[in-house]
């Protein structure tokens, strides 16, 4: 009997942290550790993408503002802005509720087509980064290297305008502060939910040495556990996957997408 | 005695029971169907936003003296047009979708046929002001095209909720009704052609 009820206990929890995710057999499937510049085409020297990624991850853990760059080999005939809004979307870059997150997507040039980029910024971003100013750091920084095949050059331009012009806007502090509250708030439910089910679990066992038929606390029991698991199940995903930590890279954070960037081509 | 409390407390069990499924299923179909009237928002949101551009963009191009007035004759009366149109968010059914979709896709074309045009104007496709306004409504269309699929992702999930047993009993009980969709933009994949 108890090894029923943690069943289906456990299968409440799965079936509430099951999110459906479409779109995944073509963006590339969020990286594993996280990283912030990931290289599939192979567009970059690993060095170069160290470099990136330092720079990039230092930025994130002192603004939680999370810039990521992604080369693909081809888009799957994808316009590249829907491409790397998809994509953004997707992975949550920046950190959810501020959408302080901008993916910066290259596909490279090939024998038969013309390379392209894409610079997209999140919700939160684009007001310090508007499309008239991806626009210009597209022309101006981006195109010119990458028209000498000077790729990292571009890049990292394009990374250092970026982080001055986000640099005010959002500050890990304050995002910390505003995430805080409701994680602790969390644990605290989670906790009393918690010891509130062993409690009621030990009163059946307890029960069951005086009268074994007696059997409705289990019904309560399993009834408060169902819609426990229920309104609970969609924080656990969003949970794992938060940012924020010092060090290295902790994760892409759940940021969301508009619409706003520019592009080019070379 | 005790047999009947039993039995009594089973029933009371199960009225809850019964009442937090309904509750539960009730207040999730209200909080999805909220999701979609606040999508709905940002979709009106953003094709207010390109309508907000079209007077600049035509001030800009109009001070070209040698510019097709009836390109911009065009834009402007497709863009009052898509402006009668209002969508009441709490009764988005596809008759009134259409309606707003049809007026949006005449503003559309319009504006595509108007920059094909200005490739005619080398003076005007330099000016500095014409560039920003060309690069803020490429960005427009994009976050159209996305906020578009987001009420399109938004309303599936509301309506396969609501279609699903025994939701649907539910769902048809307290008159709950399934949201319409944005169809693919036909007029919008349409590449103008450029005459000479």
């Amino acid at each position: 009997m108890k090894n029923c009820l943690y069943l289906f206990l456990l299968s409440l929890l799965l079936t509430g942290s099951a999110v459906g995710q479409r779109d995944q057999n073509i963006i590339p499937a969020r990286p594993v550790p996280p990283r912030l510049v990931n290289d599939f085409a192979d567009f970059l020297t690993t060095g170069e993408e160290s470099s990136l990624e330092r720079k990039l991850v230092d930025f994130n853990n002192e603004t939680s503002t999370q810039i990521t760059i992604v080369t693909v080999p081809s888009l799957e005939g994808f316009d590249i802005s829907d491409f790397a809004f998809r994509l953004g979307e997707n992975w949550g870059v920046g950190q959810e509720g501020f959408d302080n997150g901008i993916v910066i997507l290259v596909k490279p040039k090939n024998e038969n087509e013309k390379g392209e980029v894409f610079i997209a910024t999140g919700y939160g971003l684009e007001g310090v980064v508007p499309d008239a100013v991806a626009k210009r750091i597209v022309e101006a920084e981006i195109l010119p290297s990458f028209r000498k095949g000077e790729y990292f050059e571009g890049l990292d331009k394009a990374v250092t305008t970026l982080l001055e012009l986000t640099r005010g806007e959002y500050t890990a502090d304050a995002y910390l502060e505003e995430t805080a509250d409701n994680s602790v708030s969390f644990g605290i439910g989670f906790f009393i939910l918690f010891i509130f089910l062993i409690s009621l679990f030990s009163r059946i066992r307890r029960r069951r040495h005086f009268s074994p038929r007696h059997n409705i606390p289990l019904w309560t029991a399993l009834f408060l556990a169902g819609s426990a698991g229920r309104s609970h199940g969609g924080n656990f995903g969003r949970f794992s996957s938060g940012g924020g930590s010092f060090g290295g890279f902790g994760g892409f954070g759940g940021g969301s997408f508009g619409g706003g960037g520019a592009g080019g081509s070379w | 005695m005790k047999k009947s409390w039993i039995i009594l407390a089973i029933i009371v069990l199960l009225v809850i029971i019964g009442y937090a499924s309904i509750k539960n299923t009730y207040n999730q179909m209200v909080s999805k169907g909220e999701q979609v009237t606040a999508q709905w928002a940002n979709v009106e949101n953003v094709y207010q936003r390109r309508m907000d551009l079209i007077p600049n963009l035509v001030t800009t191009v109009k001070g070209y003296a040698d510019f097709e007035q009836e390109t911009l004759t065009q834009v402007i009366e497709a863009r009052s047009k898509a402006t009668s149109i209002n969508v009441d968010a709490d009764n988005l059914n596809p008759a009134m979708l259409d309606q707003f979709q049809e007026a949006q896709a005449g503003l559309s074309s319009a504006l595509s046929r108007l920059m094909v045009v200005v490739e005619r104007y080398p003076d005007l496709k330099a000016n500095q002001n014409f560039l920003e306004l060309q690069a803020q409504l490429e960005g427009t269309e994009n976050r159209i095209a996305v906020e578009r699929r987001k009420f399109n992702e938004t309303a599936m999930e509301y309506n396969t909720f609501i279609k699903q047993f025994p939701k649907n009993i539910y769902a048809s009980i307290f008159n709950f009704e399934s949201k319409a969709y944005f169809a693919a933009d036909e007029a919008a994949r349409e590449v103008p052609q450029v005459e000479f």
